[in-house]
């Protein structure tokens, strides 16, 4: 983010909108992540610091209506598309009050009231799904869009590949966004992939790609924009590269080793969600002031939603038996309760 | 009166995709060759893409964890979607799709989000199609919690199961045995119209009071063979087409091995670890006192589906092979 205007960016009410949302993801992580430092909570946590923009980008494009699918790393997504504080901490934490009753976890958030329809475990699978959803939509003739978020890593597996190619051919109103923040799990894209730009792989389906700086937010904004117009005027899918770092590695107690330290210290400098709050403030689209109170809210409702979580039980203990099937009589389990 | 509807089983299944594509727009067809000229592989979707059109009878590339994958979201979005996956061998490219996604989502979601989807697949050796479009695979599901399973073994059946499966709110995988499709052997008389057979509710095929065969799909009929041949010896054996498996009809099974005391267990999966070792399992555990010989299993050698004709004959359970385990528990 430099430190000049920008005329290709939105209004004010956007730009602001985008930095709750960011404040949103980046507070939310560093409780996560203080909180299990210190011992509060224990959970496998897929840390999305780094990654604030690309979710904001197209988070205010997006209808409550539009669906989105994402990934085991997928708190940015989940707030971007706006699923609640309380039952997204809940679940984080296993409790009854979660978005999926604590059964889900933090690697398969769901929320349709936000249009948050699947988070998967696994790396890429969420791309054929996302295909389903647009299909849906195209079939019953409404305008509405999918977008399914994954990593530099996804675009190295099969699903990947045919998930892009029937998008194409059905022209469906999917815009797939590769995060690309460099590596997938413990390996660097350079060591994993043969091309430069993930984008470059939507030529070889007939689609739209482009590559841009996942840590410019109005950049990322003026793409992500694009193409949820394409989709939705039907001008089908679009492939979007957002560049960008991840800043706690893999997953939260990875020792990054095999991470650059210069790279990742570098990376952490160029703080994207601190770059463009300061840029808000020099270009006089936000006092300070404004965007403490943004921030103080933003924590004042982590802390609502952290206490309503610690305060919820975990979920019933015949909860274990239930929404394995429609009909939850025994005999759909066959005498198999243990 | 009039005529009874003779039915062949592909024809059979035809007429429930047609009757579900006409009572709900929900419904829509998706996989490899199913539109016109085609009609699939088998023939089986013949003539729905003519009728019901192309954006609901559609055409994909070869590329099963695609099919599977938009199935799953359309179906969570609101839509009852029927995906071919042309031969059960290629459930293992999208089994991803099918295990982690179709079976899991409902639970994952806390009952938020369902997948009312059916993936139909023909399956099973006899064909000459050799190791990789033969197998019977259904275990795959029944051992992936949240899927259900149904292997038809007669037309009405194919045709009333699958009609269940499509209107079902969960994803139901429906084997159709290769075999079974255009073979007059296996024709059968179709009630007409909208007629539904529930899950979870064995068929009593033949009634019985020394011995207990538990069979499913097409090896439904070899036990109806082999039980003809035993009652000249004097054996009376019952016969249970399970129609499913996930859910499958334990009350019934028991009810029956409890008055015979003796059961044999028969598909055409390899009997390693296939479903006939959960029945002979659960039967033991439920009747082990009642029961006057083990439980026996027949199924398909513990090996690849083998392409010569005479190994894969020897591959398949035969009705002889069923006789001779009904001997075993006799005596």
């Amino acid at each position: 983010m430099s430190d000049v205007e920008r005329p290709d960016a939105p209004d004010r009410d956007t730009l602001l909108q985008m930095f709750e949302i960011q404040s949103r993801i980046k507070l939310c992580d560093e409780r996560f992540r203080s909180m299990l430092m210190s011992g509060q909570i224990r959970l496998i946590y897929y840390s999305p610091r780094g990654q604030e923009c690309i979710s904001a980008g197209w988070g205010v494009h997006l209808r409550q209506s539009d669906y989105v699918v994402t990934i085991y790393r997928g708190l940015h997504d989940h707030l971007a598309k706006g699923v609640p504080l309380r039952e997204l901490w809940a679940e984080f934490l296993g409790r009854a009050t979660g978005t999926c009753k604590g059964k889900g976890g933090p690697m398969h958030v769901t929320h349709p009231e936000s249009g948050l329809m699947v988070t998967t475990g696994i790396v890429g699978a969420g791309i054929p799904i996302a295909n389903g959803f647009g299909l849906a939509a195209q079939l019953s003739g409404t305008d509405q869009v999918t977008v399914v978020n994954f990593g530099d890593g996804a675009s190295n597996i099969g699903a990947f590949h045919e998930g892009m190619n029937l998008a194409a051919v059905w022209k469906l109103p999917v815009i797939f966004v590769c995060q690309n923040n460099l590596y997938g799990e413990h390996t660097p894209m350079s060591m994993s992939t043969g091309v430069e730009y993930i984008s470059e792989r939507a030529a070889a389906y007939g689609m739209p790609g482009v590559t841009v700086d996942g840590n410019d937010p109005i950049a990322t904004w003026k793409v992500m924009g694009e193409a949820v117009e394409r989709a939705r005027s039907g001008g089908g899918p679009t492939l979007v590269e957002a560049r960008t770092y991840r800043f706690w590695g893999h997953l939260m107690g990875d020792a990054m080793e095999y991470m650059d330290k210069a790279e990742r210290k570098a990376a952490m400098a160029a703080d994207p969600v601190v770059l463009y709050r300061a840029w808000l403030i020099d270009n006089g689209h936000a006092t300070e002031a404004a965007l403490v109170e943004i921030e103080e809210q933003v924590t004042a409702a982590i802390d609502d939603a952290v206490e309503f979580a610690l305060n919820s039980p975990q979920p019933d203990a015949s909860e274990l038996y239930t929404d394995v099937f429609g009909d939850e009589s025994a005999a759909m389990l066959n005498g198999a309760s243990r | 009166m009039s005529e009874p509807r003779i039915m062949l089983t592909g024809m059979a299944i035809n007429e429930a995709m047609d009757i579900a594509m006409t009572l709900d727009p929900k419904v829509f067809l998706l996989g490899e060759d199913i539109a016109e000229p085609s009609g699939g592989v088998y023939k089986v979707t013949k003539g729905l893409s003519e009728k019901h059109g192309l954006h609901r009878v559609r055409k994909t590339p070869i590329s099963e964890q695609a099919i599977v994958g938009a199935a799953i979201g359309a179906a969570i979005a609101g839509y009852r979607p029927v995906a071919e996956i042309m031969m059960m061998d290629f459930l293992a490219v999208c089994l991803d799709q099918v295990t982690n996604h179709a079976a899991k989502i409902r639970y994952m979601s806390g009952g938020q989000t369902t997948v009312p989807m059916v993936i139909r697949t023909s399956a099973g050796a006899g064909m000459g199609f050799g190791a990789q479009h033969s197998a019977m695979l259904e275990t795959f599901a029944v051992h992936s919690p949240g899927m259900k399973v149904a292997v038809p073994s007669t037309p009405a059946d194919a045709k009333g199961l699958l009609l269940t499966a499509i209107f079902d709110d969960d994803p139901v995988l429906f084997v159709e045995q290769m075999m079974m499709y255009w073979d007059k052997s296996y024709a059968g008389e179709v009630p007409a119209g909208d007629v539904r057979v529930p899950f979870g509710k064995a068929a009593i095929r033949r009634e019985g009071a020394d011995v207990t065969l538990i069979s499913y799909g097409r090896q439904v009929h070899d036990c109806a063979a082999a039980a003809e041949l035993l009652a000249a010896d004097g054996v009376s054996c019952e016969v249970i087409d399970l129609r499913t498996l996930v859910p499958w009809d334990e009350a019934a099974v028991m009810q029956s091995v409890g008055r015979t005391s003796r059961a044999v267990v028969v598909h055409e999966a390899v009997t390693r670890c296939g479903f006939g070792a959960e029945l002979s399992s659960r039967i033991h555990e439920e009747l082990f006192g009642q029961l006057s010989a083990p439980v026996q299993r027949v199924g398909s050698a513990n090996t690849p589906v083998p392409y010569a004709s005479n190994l894969e004959a020897d591959f398949i359970p035969t009705v002889a092979d069923i006789v001779a385990a009904v001997q075993r528990t006799q005596g």
